[in-house]
């Protein structure tokens, strides 16, 4: 990117040495797994914080960081010429890039199921001048990197390019890398699932790791499926603005309606994802909370195990006809108390006070 | 020969930068002539949609196609909706019509913003003039703007360092807007890319009136951005023209346009195939096919059956064997082996070959009867406007059709008064009319817009806020949807048997203008644009960017999830480089 400046700074800093500058974190962005690029916009789209706030230092103690990202990337010389933006990727293969973490969107494909040819490319390979599988990349890259970052569920556990039926045998970069692997520096794969990521669980993830990655944070709380605790650990349910209606029996039947979708096919209930509570662009949207059934798509899951979206999820059965019951009792009750709380209290009125007051006059 | 094949060089951009995707362009130029020769295009990309989708559930289709694209996932989502509407004979309520237009509209507003100014604008801006053409800075520094009163830059060059990646003012000002813009999309379909609230039958989207005024006053706020943005892009792109006479080749090719219509006009839409012709030309952008400037049809029946898959360089396996799916639209008429509803896709990686096979991009082409004619989208603003004037069909309070342009009126806003902005047909098909349309067309979704929120308030005040209605998956259908992605035509096209998918193909806009020399030797449009294209960069070989060969490119606002990579060769040996910055110039050719 972005980078423009900052890569540029860096890169001069760098021919200008000897520097006392601080060197910069690099960002190396493979955007070409089985991807459909929807992470690396929805990082464009992060407001907490934005990308430009992390890539100009805006926020107190931030490293320098030099990002190579395809998407919005000053640098785009041919590989012939000046400027060429693939080499940072060569640079770091051959360690002359330090530190650096990488950051993979789209899921790998299996490459050794087909006698030639390639599933997905970044740019060529030096020794043969054919495209650069990303999964090669992935082998020379990953082991010099200070961290691996998986953006998106593909990335993450395979997504919709690993559906059933699928060509490429597409797997997550944990499949991929081994779930129990650990960077030179000893974290684990950083996997921020969502199809696709939320904004800000990416941008505040990233954000982590340089505070990590320059000694101000501890290790980052990862749970067993490498998310970071604090932004998948509660349930869409859990945070979900229509759960009142869940709790009161009151289940939409059509699409459009304000109440619990639950059973028009929603899965919040169980499934681990921020996003009713932080809605998706500066508290805008969301799924559940604004008439959009939860298919799921952050889970490791996603999206056999949700299909067919549109019909109602079998774990809701019992849990949804035990809400009626005891919804429709608990809504008659609290119909009283809403009468009573919707009503002023009677000593609001013109004339004598009512309030209780004794008056010395 | 000889002496001319010993100017040839070659360069080749893989990946390219500031698109959506993996593109990779190979080129060769001929360094006396200042031109480039030839070009190849190749997508280095494969997820197989069309096959994992088989047996699945066609409810289930728009969730699945909009994870097609990261950045206009929702088009998918729209197109796949309407073709379910379609295979299920469903008609939505009104106001869940005008709450898609406004999600889509929005889609507009942001996605061009974000690409003309933070993607395709730093082409343009000081950094990347001054280190490829210091003269024609020079030359902006003090030529003043003839507009400057509407958008405040009193020189060109004001406008070029405004676009300077991240510290340009107008460049963070567009970051921004393509935030807000995405607010007002994610009201209306939930979220953004891949849309939450959008089902076949209509929207679960809410309808109150909180909802069209949160969406509005943003709306405004656009309104009033676009009344600065179209005068200064008029400005930016003319003095290229000014300043380097002969720029109107760059990305020039023949008009081969095709826009397949977009926005349904509910009061006309009941999205059956019978009537298609009727509804499509109802469309709030009217769909066409335009060839060398005159328009061919308006009628999306023509324009359906006219669409050809064709294979040549592709890794794919053709499909004259395989079963044909159907053979007679719902209107009797004959339909082609090669069209969507009867192809296979059957995979077959291989070794990158430009002699043979270099890419996964197929070559969808139009068929007129006579020619397989390599349509472009002009990157989509383009190619919707050119038919929307001529055909003279949209015509309401925001935009009106003359026949020979598009009046765009923008209402009054806090600090500006009433603008009306017209758009006329251009002299080329070229990288800076491609970019100029997009504007333009970010004006007119605005305006658009304008029109949809007075009709879905209309709707609302009256009380009929039902924005779904239900439907049966029935258990043999065909269908097919329209509408225009971001950069252009798309189509989905469906076979539904046993109450299951049996076939579904997507074409979205980028195989067609990333589309690969096809059977019958006939180059895709980015190839076309690039070959041909003058360079004006004055950097020597050693510090060549190939700016002129980018901004050929980019004017196609390439999106490559749905696949491409460009690159160059028939196997001539041609001069080597050596430069201190190739990482290994020896293996190419």
């Amino acid at each position: 990117m972005t980078a423009t400046e900052p890569a540029h700074a860096a890169q001069a800093a760098e021919e200008a040495l000897p520097n006392e500058e601080e060197a910069p974190i690099h960002i190396l962005w493979i955007n070409a797994g089985l991807s459909c690029d929807g992470d690396s916009v929805a990082l464009t789209a992060a407001t907490q914080p934005s990308i430009e706030e992390i890539v100009l230092g805006a926020l107190p103690g931030l490293p320098k960081i030099a990002v190579h990202w395809p998407l919005i990337d000053y640098e785009c010389g041919p590989m012939q010429g000046a400027d060429t933006f693939i080499e940072w990727f060569y640079k770091a293969d051959r360690g002359e890039l330090e530190p650096f973490v990488l950051v993979i969107e789209g899921s790998i494909p299996n490459e050794s199921i087909k006698r030639e040819g390639y599933w997905c490319g970044f740019g060529n390979n030096p020794a043969t001048g054919q495209p650069m599988t990303t999964s090669e990349w992935l082998d020379r890259l990953a082991p010099k990197a200070l961290a691996v970052v998986a953006a998106g569920t593909c990335a993450c556990y395979g997504g919709i390019h690993a559906m059933a039926g699928n060509p490429t045998g597409a797997m997550g970069v944990p499949d991929y890398l081994g779930w129990d692997w650990k960077s030179k520096a000893g974290l684990p794969i950083v996997c921020i699932p969502g199809c696709p990521t939320h904004p800000d669980n990416f941008s505040e993830t990233l954000l982590y790791l340089l505070y990590q990655a320059s000694g101000q944070a501890p290790m980052i709380p990862l749970d067993d499926q490498l998310r970071p605790r604090w932004l998948f650990e509660q349930t869409v349910h859990e945070g979900c603005d229509r759960g009142g209606y869940y709790e009161q029996g009151q289940f939409a039947d059509e699409y459009g309606s304000p109440k619990c979708l639950v059973k028009l096919g929603c899965w919040g209930p169980v499934v681990k994802c921020n996003v009713p509570k932080r809605g998706w662009i500066n508290g805008v949207g969301g799924c559940p909370n604004v008439g959009g059934i939860c298919i799921g798509c952050t889970m490791p899951g996603f999206p056999d195990k949700f299909m067919p979206f549109m019909d109602k999820p079998l774990g809701a059965n019992v849990s949804a006809t035990a809400s009626v019951t005891y919804g429709s009792i608990m809504r008659r009750l609290r119909g009283f108390t809403a009468r009573k709380a919707d009503q002023e209290p009677a000593w609001r009125s013109k004339g004598e006070l009512k309030t209780g007051y004794r008056s010395s006059w | 020969m000889t002496t001319s094949a010993d100017k040839l060089v070659e360069m080749s951009w893989d990946p390219i930068t500031r698109i959506v995707g993996s593109l990779g362009i190979y080129t060769k130029i001929d360094w006396a002539a200042k031109k480039v020769v030839e070009c190849h295009s190749t997508s280095s990309v494969f997820r197989g949609y069309s096959i994992f989708m088989k047996g699945k559930d066609p409810r289930d289709a728009h969730f699945i196609t909009s994870r097609i694209c990261g950045i206009c996932g929702d088009n998918h989502a729209t197109c796949s909706v309407y073709n379910q509407n379609m295979a299920y004979g469903v008609r939505p309520p009104h106001l869940g019509e005008w709450i898609i237009n406004l999600g889509e509209a929005a889609e507009y507003m942001f996605d061009h913003n974000i690409f003309q100014e933070n993607l395709v604008g730093v082409d343009y801006c000081e950094k990347m003039v001054g280190e490829t053409n210091p003269g024609v800075l020079e030359l902006a520094n003090r030529t003043e703007s003839p507009h400057a009163d509407l958008h405040g830059y009193r020189y060109i060059g004001d406008i070029m360092r405004a676009l300077n990646p991240l510290e340009g003012e107008f460049y963070r000002e567009a970051l921004q807007v393509s935030r807000w813009t995405r607010e007002m999309f994610c009201l209306m379909e939930g979220r953004h890319v891949h849309p939450s609230t959008l089902y076949p039958g209509g929207v679960g989207t809410v309808a109150t009136i909180q909802l069209f005024t949160d969406y509005l006053t943003r709306l405004m706020r656009y309104v009033e951005f676009m009344k600065r943005v179209v005068p200064l892009h008029d400005d930016l792109f003319d003095f290229f023209y000014q300043a380097m006479p002969g720029y109107e080749m760059v990305g020039y090719r023949r008009t081969l346009l095709g826009c397949w219509g977009s926005l349904n006009d509910p009061d006309h839409c009941d999205f059956s195939y019978r009537n298609m012709t009727d509804w499509g030309r109802r469309m709030f952008v009217t769909p066409g096919v335009v060839v060398d400037g005159k328009l061919v049809t308006t009628d999306l029946v023509d324009i359906n059956l006219g669409i050809r898959i064709l294979l040549g360089s592709s890794y794919y396996e053709d499909w004259e064997d395989q079963e044909m799916f159907v053979r007679n639209d719902p209107l009797g008429n004959p339909v082609d082996r090669r069209h969507p509803w009867n192809q296979h896709t059957i995979p077959r990686p291989a070794k990158r070959d430009f002699d043979n096979k270099y890419s996964w991009t197929m070559s969808p082409r139009w068929f007129d009867g006579k020619d397989y004619l390599a349509l472009d989208t002009g990157g989509g603003p383009l190619a919707r406007l050119w038919p929307t004037a001529l055909a003279g069909l949209v015509n309401h309070d925001y935009v009106k059709s003359t026949g020979h342009s598009v009046l765009i009126n923008l209402p009054k806003t806090m600090n500006k008064p009433e603008v009306t902005f017209e758009w006329k047909i251009p002299q080329w098909s070229n990288a800076l009319e491609r970019n100029r349309a997009r504007t333009y067309f970010q004006a007119y979704a605005a305006a658009s817009a304008m029109h949809f929120i007075e009709k879905a308030l209309a709707e609302v005040r009256a009380g009929h806020t039902k924005t779904w209605e239900s439907f049966k998956v029935p258990e043999e259908a065909i269908s097919c949807g329209f509408t225009e992605a971001v950069r252009g035509v798309l189509s989905h096209h469906m076979v539904i048997r046993g109450g299951k998918i049996a076939n579904y193909h997507p074409y979205p806009p980028t195989p067609w203008n990333g589309s690969v020399r096809d059977s019958y030797g006939t180059a895709g449009p980015y190839e076309d644009a690039v070959q041909n294209t003058p360079i004006f960069e004055e950097n020597s070989q050693e510090n060549f960017k190939g700016i002129d060969i980018m901004r050929a490119v980019r004017s196609f606002d390439p999106c490559l999830p749905c696949g491409v990579h460009m690159s160059v060769g028939n196997g001539k040996v041609l001069n080597k480089l050596h430069t201190p910055h190739a990482f290994n110039n020896e293996q190419i050719g």
